[in-house]
C-alpha cells in the first residue's frame, strides 16, 4: 500500500514536471535567445544555454528605432495603463456599489444591460468608436485609450465587484447609517475597505489586459513617439526593416518584466480571483 | 375651539411635509443611486448603445471616412453573402479554429486541474508554473517570439532534427499555420484551469466515498460525479472562452497575418482588413453585426441547452 503511494507520487511529480518543461519552454527559450548572439539564435536553435552571455542584444535593443528608444515606449505604456487602471478602478467601484446595495428605478434592467454587455464583441463598436474619436479630433492622442476607462470600464470588472459586495454583510451598512453616515460615507468608509481582495484582483488585471493590448494603440496611435511597448515590438516584425532578431527578443523579454514582477508579487490575489469570479 | 382647530392645522400640515419630506428624500436617494452608476451609464451610452446604432446604421452604407456616408441598402449584406469568397473563409477558419481550441483547452484545463486537486507535495508551485503562459499569452512579446519558435529555423525544427525530421516552416505552411495557433492558444489553459480546481474543491468528499463503497470504479466516479457537479464551471468556461475564440485579433495579425492563402483569416482580422486597410466602415460595420449575430446565436444555443446538462445543486438536480 505504502509503495503504491509512492510510485503514484512518483508518476505524478515525473509527469508534471515533464509536461512543465514543454510548457515553460518557449519562455525560456526567448530568454536564452536574447542572451545569445546574432549568429547562434537560429544555429542549434533549441538550445537553451548560450556559448556567451550577451548583453548587447539589450543595449541595441533598448535603442530602438531612429531616435525613439524604447525608454519611449515603456513610459508611453506605463503612462497609459496608470490612468486606465486608475479611472477603471474609480468607475467599477462607484458603479458596482450603486448596483449591489443601492436601491432606483430600472436597476434590473440596466443590470441585464451590464450583463449582456459582457458578451458583447467589441469589434461591433470598433467602428463607430472610431468614427467618433476621429470627428472630434481625439485619434492619435491617448485619450481614446483613456477616456473610456473613466466612464464605463469594463463590465467584467463591475461585475466581479458587485457580487463581491453582494458578500459583505448588510449589517455593517446599517450600522453605519444609523450613526449618521451619508451613502457616500458607507461606500467610502466601509465597502471601499472591505473591498480590498477584490480591489486588487480588478487592479492587476486591468494593468495585464492594458499593458498587453495590442489593437486599440494600433488603430489610435500613429506616431512612433507615441507608440507603446506593443506597438514598439512590432516593428522588429516589420518586414520592411532588417530585422534583428536578437534585439527582438531581448526586448520582448523585458516588456514581460513587469508582468512577471507582478505575478510574483501579488499571486495570492490573481489565483484567489480567478478561481472565486472566473476571469478571462 | 380655536385652539383645536389651529392643532389640527398644524398636524396636516405636519403630515403634508412629512409626506413631501419622504418623497424628496426618494428622490435624493435615486438621484445618489444614479449619481453612483453613471460613470458606467454615460459610458454605456457614449461607447456601447450610441456607436450599436451609428454601427447599424453604417453598416447600410458606402463609407470611407473622408466624404459622407451613401445609402446603399443591404448591398453590403449582399456583397457579403453572395460575392466576397473571402468572408466565407474567415468565418470558415473562424469557426474551425473556435470548435478546435475551445474544447481542447478545457479539455486540457479539467485534466491538469484534476491532477493539481490531489494533495501532493508543491502542487502550488506547479500550479503557479502552468499559470505563467495564461498572463502573458496574449502579449505582442510571445506572438513575436511563437513566430520565431515555429519559423524554419525555429527551436521545434531544430529539436524535431534529433529525430531525424525535417520540419517545414510551420507558420508560412498552408496545412499548419493554424495549428501553430491554436496551439498558443490552447497553451494559455491555465485560467479555466484554476476555475476548475476551485469548482473540484466544492465538491464534497462523501460523494466520492460512498460512491467508492458502492463499488464505483474511478472512471465512473469522474463520469457519474466529478462531470455532473463541475457543469456550471464548465458551462461558465464554454461561453467564455467562445466569445473570445471569435473575437482573436492579435495572434493572428502578427503570427501570421492572416495567411498563408487566407488559412488563418480571423474574422477579426478580416474585419481590421475591410475598415481600416481599405476603409470600407460600411462594409466592416455590417461585419460586426453579423459577428453579434453569431456570438448571440451561439451564446444563446449554449444557454438554451444548458438546461438539459447544467447540474445545479442547489434545484435538487436540473
Amino acid at each position: 500500500m505504502k509503495k503504491d503511494k509512492v510510485l503514484r507520487s512518483f508518476f505524478f511529480h515525473f509527469f508534471v514536471i515533464g509536461f512543465g518543461l514543454v510548457m515553460v519552454y518557449p519562455i525560456l527559450w526567448s530568454i536564452s535567445s536574447s542572451l545569445k548572439p546574432e549568429f547562434e539564435i537560429f544555429k542549434n536553435a533549441s538550445s537553451l544555454i548560450p556559448s556567451e552571455i550577451k548583453w548587447d542584444n539589450y543595449v541595441k535593443g533598448w535603442s530602438g528605432f531612429g531616435k525613439i528608444t524604447f525608454g519611449t515606449f515603456f513610459f508611453n505604456s506605463g503612462f497609459i495603463t496608470f490612468f486606465v487602471v486608475l479611472g477603471t478602478l474609480f468607475s467599477s467601484t462607484l458603479v458596482a456599489f450603486g448596483f449591489a446595495r443601492l436601491k432606483f428605478h430600472f436597476k434590473s434592467i440596466l443590470f441585464v444591460l451590464l450583463l449582456a454587455t459582457i458578451m458583447l464583441p467589441s469589434q461591433v463598436t470598433l467602428i463607430p468608436q472610431y468614427i467618433m474619436f476621429h470627428k472630434i479630433g481625439w485619434v492619435n492622442t491617448y485619450l481614446p485609450l483613456i477616456v473610456p476607462a473613466f466612464i464605463g470600464g469594463v463590465p467584467f470588472f463591475i461585475f466581479l465587484l458587485i457580487q463581491f459586495i453582494k458578500g459583505l454583510p448588510r449589517e455593517l451598512d446599517e450600522a453605519a447609517i444609523i450613526d449618521g453616515c451619508s451613502t457616500f460615507g458607507v461606500f467610502w468608509r466601509i465597502i471601499l475597505p472591505l473591498m480590498k481582495p477584490a480591489i486588487a484582483t480588478v487592479a492587476i488585471f486591468s494593468f495585464y489586459w492594458t499593458w498587453d493590448d495590442f489593437m486599440t494603440p494600433l488603430i489610435y496611435l500613429n506616431d512612433t513617439n507615441m507608440f507603446t511597448v506593443s506597438l514598439g515590438l512590432r516593428m522588429f516584425s516589420d518586414p520592411s526593416s532588417v530585422t534583428a532578431w536578437g534585439q527582438m527578443f531581448a526586448m520582448s523579454v523585458l516588456s514581460l518584466v513587469p508582468t512577471f514582477t507582478i505575478f510574483l508579487f501579488f499571486q495570492k490575489y490573481l489565483v484567489d480571483g480567478i478561481a472565486t469570479t472566473g476571469i478571462k | 375651539m380655536k385652539v383645536d382647530s389651529t392643532i389640527i392645522k398644524k398636524e396636516k400640515n405636519i403630515a403634508q411635509r412629512s409626506t413631501m419630506h419622504n418623497f424628496l428624500g426618494k428622490m435624493k436617494s435615486e438621484a445618489i443611486a444614479y449619481l453612483f452608476i453613471s460613470p458606467w451609464l454615460i459610458g454605456f451610452l457614449l461607447f456601447i448603445i450610441g456607436p450599436m446604432i451609428a454601427s447599424l446604421f453604417l453598416s447600410f452604407t458606402k463609407y470611407d471616412l473622408l466624404s459622407s456616408p451613401i445609402w446603399v441598402g443591404f448591398d453590403n449584406y449582399l456583397t457579403m453573402f453572395t460575392q466576397d469568397q473571402r468572408f466565407w473563409t474567415a468565418l470558415k477558419v473562424t469557426f474551425l479554429f473556435v470548435l478546435v481550441s475551445v474544447p481542447l483547452k478545457l479539455v486540457f484545463a479539467l485534466f491538469i486541474a484534476m491532477l493539481f486537486a490531489k494533495k501532493y507535495r508543491g502542487v502550488n508551485a506547479y500550479r503557479t508554473i502552468y499559470y505563467i503562459p495564461s498572463i502573458i499569452g496574449g502579449s505582442v512579446a510571445v506572438a513575436v517570439m511563437w513566430k520565431q519558435l515555429f519559423g524554419l529555423d525555429g527551436a521545434i525544427n531544430s529539436i524535431i532534427a534529433h529525430f531525424g525530421i525535417n520540419g517545414p516552416n510551420w507558420i508560412a505552411h498552408p496545412d499548419y499555420a493554424l495549428s501553430t495557433l491554436i496551439i498558443l492558444v490552447v497553451w494559455q489553459f491555465g485560467s479555466p484551469m484554476l476555475i476548475f480546481l476551485a469548482g473540484l474543491k466544492q465538491i464534497p468528499n462523501e460523494l466520492y466515498e460512498a460512491a467508492a463503497v458502492d463499488g464505483a470504479s474511478k472512471f465512473s466516479q469522474f463520469l457519474k460525479i466529478t462531470i455532473p457537479m463541475l457543469t456550471p464551471i464548465i458551462f461558465f468556461n464554454l461561453i467564455m472562452q467562445m466569445v473570445n475564440g471569435f473575437m482573436t485579433f492579435t495572434q493572428s495579425f502578427l503570427i501570421t497575418s492572416g495567411g498563408p492563402l487566407d488559412r488563418t483569416l480571423f474574422y477579426a482580422v478580416y474585419l481590421y482588413e475591410k475598415g481600416f486597410t481599405h476603409f470600407q466602415m460600411g462594409y466592416a460595420s455590417a461585419m460586426a453585426w453579423i459577428l453579434l449575430i453569431i456570438v448571440a446565436v451561439f451564446t444563446s444555443l449554449i444557454f438554451k441547452s444548458s438546461s438539459l446538462w447544467v447540474y445545479y445543486e442547489s434545484e435538487g438536480g436540473k
